[in-house]
């Protein structure tokens, strides 16, 4: 057993681990089970978190060799009352479908993102090429990336305005639809 | 989960080293790409694992003389962000662009790639028409030798098991030498490669081609060069009948597995097209 340092959507944890726990085991142990166990082979995605910043497979990495590092899971990025646009725009674009992915999506978004605002199709495809949806196909997915980066650039653009979801932004090029849970009430279509 | 092992984390290259030769049947992990893939499959059972991750001394990469080293531990992601990747050995930015997915890239480390040294490698044939060599240490000492060398087999090496690679070296090609990489796979991207090919030809001032590389992986129990397609390409003037020649010649060498042997026609068209592209002048 080893005792190790992690802060987690800000905050912070000492927790012991055994070598053989991954990251993802630790993560979900200590609460964050918003970061998925999928396949635990590094094929799926279902895991992914920012470690220090970078989009990593958190089942690939051994907890220990993340000791000290600062690690964001889909859940540090908002909540339900007060959803990242990232999440809100995979909401409204309907790109969720049965969420088991979903929250690999959005870190590996958030990742691209953060270092590529205003990516084109071919780059948000590539960006999410790690991270596997079974469900919907990939089409509202990708839609969701580009209605998050159009509002991210927005918010940017004018720091003033209200932030995304308050029924100002233009609709999206194609016709969206809500289906399941809409994290704000009355704010789908 | 994972079978039990032990973990230990040197504060040094240095001390890597030693733990490595004073533990037998102990392995150094880095981005665990591989390694912590094959240990929960079964397929590797070390006892004691020694996490080279976080040593600075393997990350960086630099320029020496004319030689570009670039450490075991850098990560395949950081090829396509360092800026002297990008102008003094592009292909590396283009194979990476090409190697599995960001959450791989952000993890797998060139070193841990040429160990593992999977015959669908793309690092190997990249970094083969670059004339790499390849650094190992041990408490004896280090060894260089071309990374042609290095690569022996389908998941073999020329390491030692108390050895660590720390990092591969190549020196930086003259402005005038054009290169190429192209990968095949069942996928455009995210997958592993059926084919790689990679190319590179130095073109004098009268037109003819004063050096050539050409290196073929996926094809063969290891990533290869073929030196007689090299040999036909040079003082050529990489015309359509020589790019044809050397396109054959790389097909001949390919050893694919039995079933596989559709690979010889790919590795023909991708080397014609990957040689014509650098005729034409295209990708530099």
């Amino acid at each position: 057993m080893r005792e190790i340092r992690l802060n987690v959507n800000g905050r912070a944890h000492e927790l012991r681990v055994s070598a053989n726990m991954t990251l993802l085991t630790a993560l979900r142990d200590l609460g964050y089970t918003d970061v998925k166990n999928g396949c635990e082979i590094g094929e799926c995605g279902a895991c992914a978190v920012l470690l220090n910043r970078r989009v990593v497979n958190s089942c690939m990495v051994l907890a220990a060799q993340a000791d000290g590092a600062t690690v964001v899971t889909n859940a540090g990025l908002g909540t339900m009352k007060d959803p990242h646009p990232i999440q809100e725009a995979f909401a409204d674009a309907g790109a969720v479908q049965c969420g088991f992915c979903t929250p690999g999506m959005v870190i590996s978004t958030k990742a691209l993102l953060d270092r590529n605002p205003d990516p084109t199709e071919e780059e948000i495809r590539d960006a999410l090429s790690g991270n596997l949806c079974r469900c919907t196909g990939y089409g509202q997915i990708v839609s969701a990336v580009q209605l998050a980066a159009e509002r991210l650039k927005r918010s940017i653009s004018s720091p003033a305005s209200p932030r995304c979801g308050d029924g100002h932004e233009p609709a999206p090029a194609e016709p969206l639809r809500v289906s399941g849970e809409v994290p704000r009430g009355g704010e789908g279509e | 989960m994972l079978p039990v092992f032990e973990l230990l984390k040197p504060a040094s290259l240095e001390e890597a080293i030693e733990m490595l030769s004073e533990h037998p049947d102990s392995m150094p992990i880095s981005g665990g790409t591989n390694l912590v893939v094959d240990m929960r499959s079964g397929k590797l059972s070390p006892k004691t694992l020694i996490d080279i991750s976080q040593l600075g001394e393997l990350c960086c990469i630099h320029e020496r003389e004319g030689i570009l080293e670039i450490g075991a531990g850098v990560r395949i992601a950081d090829f396509l962000e360092d800026p002297m990747i990008a102008r003094d050995v592009p292909i590396l930015a283009e194979m990476a662009r090409s190697f599995a997915n960001t959450l791989i890239r952000n993890r797998a480390t060139v070193g841990g790639n040429l160990v593992n040294a999977a015959p669908c490698s793309d690092t190997a044939p990249a970094l083969l028409v670059l004339d790499a060599e390849v650094d190992l240490q041990s408490m004896v000492g280090t060894r260089r030798m071309p990374l042609a060398e290095f690569l022996v087999g389908a998941f073999q090496t020329r390491r030692q098991a108390n050895e660590i690679l720390t990092g591969v070296r190549l020196p930086i090609p003259p402005k005038e030498v054009r290169t190429a990489f192209e990968k095949m796979g069942l996928r455009k991207i995210s997958c592993m490669a059926k084919v790689d090919v990679a190319v590179s030809v130095h073109v004098g001032e009268d037109g003819g081609v004063t050096n050539a590389r050409v290196a073929v992986g996926a094809a063969s129990a290891a990533a290869l060069r073929v030196v007689p397609a090299e040999d036909a390409l040079v003082g050529s003037s990489l015309c359509a009948e020589t790019i044809g020649r050397a396109a054959n010649l790389a097909a001949e060498a390919a050893e694919p597995r039995a079933g596989s042997e559709y690979k010889r026609q790919v590795v023909r068209g991708m080397a014609r097209r990957l040689l014509t592209s650098l005729a034409e002048g295209g990708r530099a």
